[in-house]
């Protein structure tokens, strides 16, 4: 992982003098709170519906046991002992005090963590592949660009008050599982013919009120061109996005106004006068980055035999052989595997995870993964670099601690923004909405065998649940003051992403488990048996579904 | 005299700024003395102004820099107003008017600017700060131009990113 130097200590604590002066001066009257609102923001302190909330950056998803621990002491300490996993691989307090956050950013630059631009108009945490540095799909490890992008963007003197916010995903994988395409700037790292590192540039993606998939306006961005390159589509942004309508303001409607190809052509003409610039970034930079995403201490073992005990375990154990299939996957180097914890037990908000959780993902962490764990975009937490022959004692701790629901990428691995019941942008609630479908689907073997499928709810259109890239989206609208719920087919986060089709129109919330169910009846009854519940959607279309949910009741 | 920050000091603010006129640019009459005019008044007066070295220009947030053309070299004085404080155009003009067109003089941020954005300003080429009639504390304000003393990226007054100079 990345290590603080004394620069980055010192520009971490200067951040922190400046907003504790600013807080000072907001609570003495002296700074009006529209002024203090974006300065707020870009420390991550938002004014809520019951409360501050408080997002704290988890940069591209990776954290240690030293951290997990001490965020851990900050929930008993400035909160109410738990936290919250969001999509963008973050961690949000949700009950504060807002006096308490400059004490709050102090305790956590103790363990080189911040809440740097983690919200307001600027560019926010990087995100990327959850398995990066561990899958076999990888083409390369996007961890030290994360990095480098990530010390270039934090208190960016340009870029502070942009149009809107600003998201960048970064992957390094065949399989995309950043969803980059739905990003304001999404980074595919590959390799040329020449077998030289860069990047394809996709821009103005977006889910939100006007959902957009990214175009793509470079092919092969040389790596040491990275730089520049972003600075350069920032700029075009920061001057010709637009400012008068919030909702007009992301840089999806810019490009799409100025159509992909004349945008890239401005990028290009921009990046022209600075591609020789100090940007460029240096062999030793790329070196550097790379020094601290180096390979753990693995142990070389015998995959086979390893496997061999584990497949014997299975035989006679149903429970780990399903929590092996939906929650392990195979890792690159042999002997070892990467296993996902689930937040989403029934009954508990989807990402939520307590003081005592924290605590013991991090003595797991110590004692089977080299002392590292990782957020993801599903709200799940990673144990990366597990040893195949420890899998069946792991699976009996995550058991006591709850995190072995064997539902990694299944029906009830639901996505869930925090809705009505904490934020004060929402229509509805999503969280009793995610809890009532579980309940709905709560046998185990009923939804193994329904496969993969991605079911993701957002409370407003602002679509912090990815409602729109989930197979089955489900979006929380206003009817004259009640909650109703908009069911939409067919999305997709993967390399073909798509945005999914509304179904018709909304239901009450009482509706919804059993919409659900008539959903995957429909997919049941016709599926092949190699189907998953995208493949035999895209194969029948809306209308199959479309009748069975609003068939009369004869 | 009203006061502004200049160069991390405290001054009297010499110059007069020059609202956008209501009638047209090329009728307005622009006074003697120091005068920052609008944009409009400039593009349609230069041949006269530009005889005179006590006359800056104002860019609305809008209004981009290019629209100066060759003035930039000459002109004493360059103002980038604010409409809005979070309307952050204007660091990307400060860039573009130091780094790229080489402009020397006083760029002045105007209007609805704050103590907050001082730093970033300076950083990216902003010399001076007339805050206008808000009710702003200068002695304290100043002190917010060095809020921070190090920085990851390159900008105007670092020309070179963290990475090319770090030393461990
Ligand atoms: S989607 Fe809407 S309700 Fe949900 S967290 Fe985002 S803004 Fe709030």
């Amino acid at each position: 992982m990345y290590k603080y130097d004394q620069y980055d200590n010192k520009i971490l604590q200067q951040r922190i003098a400046q907003f504790r002066n600013q807080m000072e001066r907001f609570l003495a009257g002296e700074l009006a709170p529209e002024e203090f609102l974006p300065l707020r923001l870009q420390n991550g302190l938002y004014i809520q519906r019951l409360a501050p909330m408080l997002r704290i950056n988890v940069p591209y998803g990776m954290i240690n046991s030293r951290q997990l621990r001490h965020l851990a002491y900050i929930t008993r300490r400035f909160d109410k002992g738990y936290c919250h996993v969001t999509t963008r691989q973050n961690i949000q307090l949700h009950w504060p005090e807002l006096s308490d956050v400059p004490d709050i950013l102090a305790e956590l630059a103790k363990v080189e963590m911040h809440c740097t631009q983690s919200s307001g108009n600027c560019v926010r945490n990087i995100t990327s592949d959850q398995f990066a540095g561990v899958t076999q799909d990888e083409i390369v490890d996007p961890r030290p660009y994360c990095e480098i992008i990530r010390q270039w963007s934090h208190f960016h003197p340009e870029f502070a008050f942009l149009p809107r916010k600003f998201k960048i995903a970064i992957t390094g994988s065949e399989q995309d599982r950043a969803a980059i395409q739905v990003h304001d700037i999404g980074l595919q790292l590959v390799r040329s013919d020449a077998g030289e590192i860069g990047f394809k540039v996709y821009v103005g993606g977006g889910l939100g009120r006007t959902p957009v998939i990214a175009s793509l306006i470079r092919e092969f961005l040389p790596q040491e061109q990275i730089l520049p390159y972003l600075e350069a589509i920032l700029r075009i942004y920061n001057q010709l996005g637009r400012r008068d309508n919030k909702f007009r303001a992301r840089i999806k409607i810019l490009v799409r106004a100025l159509g992909p190809d004349v945008f890239a052509q401005k990028v290009e003409e921009e990046f022209e006068y600075m591609k020789d610039g100090s940007n460029i970034l240096t062999e030793e930079e790329i070196e550097r980055a790379k020094s601290f995403f180096t390979e753990p201490p693995y142990e070389t073992l015998d995959d086979a035999s390893a496997q061999a005990q584990v497949d014997a375990q299975a035989a006679d154990n149903r429970a780990f052989s399903k929590w092996l299939q939906r929650n392990v996957r195979a890792h690159r180097v042999p002997g070892y595997s990467s296993v996902t914890l689930s937040l989403k037990p029934t009954g508990v908000a989807p990402g939520d995870a307590t003081d005592r959780q924290l605590e013991i993902i991090a003595d797991l962490a110590d004692t089977y993964s080299f002392g590292e764990a990782r957020t993801t975009r599903e709200q799940n937490m990673v144990l990366a670099d597990v040893k195949k022959t420890d899998l069946f004692e792991l699976w009996q701790q995550l058991k006591q601690a709850g995190f072995a629901t064997p539902n990694i990428g299944s029906l009830t691995d639901i996505v869930a923004c925090p809705g009505g019941d904490f934020c004060s942008l929402a229509n509805a609630k999503s969280i009793p909405i995610a809890e009532a479908i579980q309940r709905q689907f709560d046998d185990l073997d009923y939804v193994y065998d329904l496969g993969d499928l991605d079911l993701n709810i957002s409370g407003c259109m602002n679509a912090c649940g990815h409602h729109h890239i989930g197979h089955i989206g489900i979006l929380g609208v206003d009817k004259k003051g009640e909650e109703f719920y908009q069911v939409q087919l067919g999305g997709s986060a993967a390399n073909d992403a798509r945005l999914g089709t509304v179904l018709g129109p909304s239901f009450g919330a009482d509706e919804v488990p059993e919409v659900i169910q008539k959903i995957i009846d429909v997919y049941v009854e016709n599926r092949t048996d190699e189907e998953q519940f995208i493949d035999t959607y895209q194969r029948l279309g809306n209308q199959p579904f479309k009748e069975r949910v609003y068939a009369k009741a004869s | 005299m009203p006061k502004l920050v200049k160069d991390g000091a405290i001054v009297d603010n010499e110059w007069t700024l020059m609202a956008k006129p209501e009638d047209a640019p090329e009728a307005v009459e622009v006074p003697a003395g120091q005068v920052i005019v609008p944009l409009s008044v400039w593009q349609a007066q230069q041949e006269k102004l530009q005889t005179r070295n006590d006359i800056g220009v104002w860019l609305n947030s809008d209004e981009a820099p290019e629209a100066l053309q060759d003035a930039v070299q000459k002109l004493p004085l360059i103002a980038l107003h604010f409409p809005l404080f979070s309307d952050g155009r204007p660091f990307s003009s400060a860039r573009l008017l130091r780094d790229r067109y080489g402009f020397k003089g006083e760029l002045r941020a105007v209007g609805h600017v704050i103590r907050d954005q001082m730093c970033y300003l300076r950083r990216c080429g902003v010399n001076a700060f007339d805050f206008g009639d808000q009710d702003i504390n200068l002695e304290e304000a100043v002190k917010s131009l060095d809020d921070f003393t190090e920085y990851y990226q390159a900008s105007h007054d670092q020309p070179l990113p963290l990475f090319r100079r770090r030393v461990s």
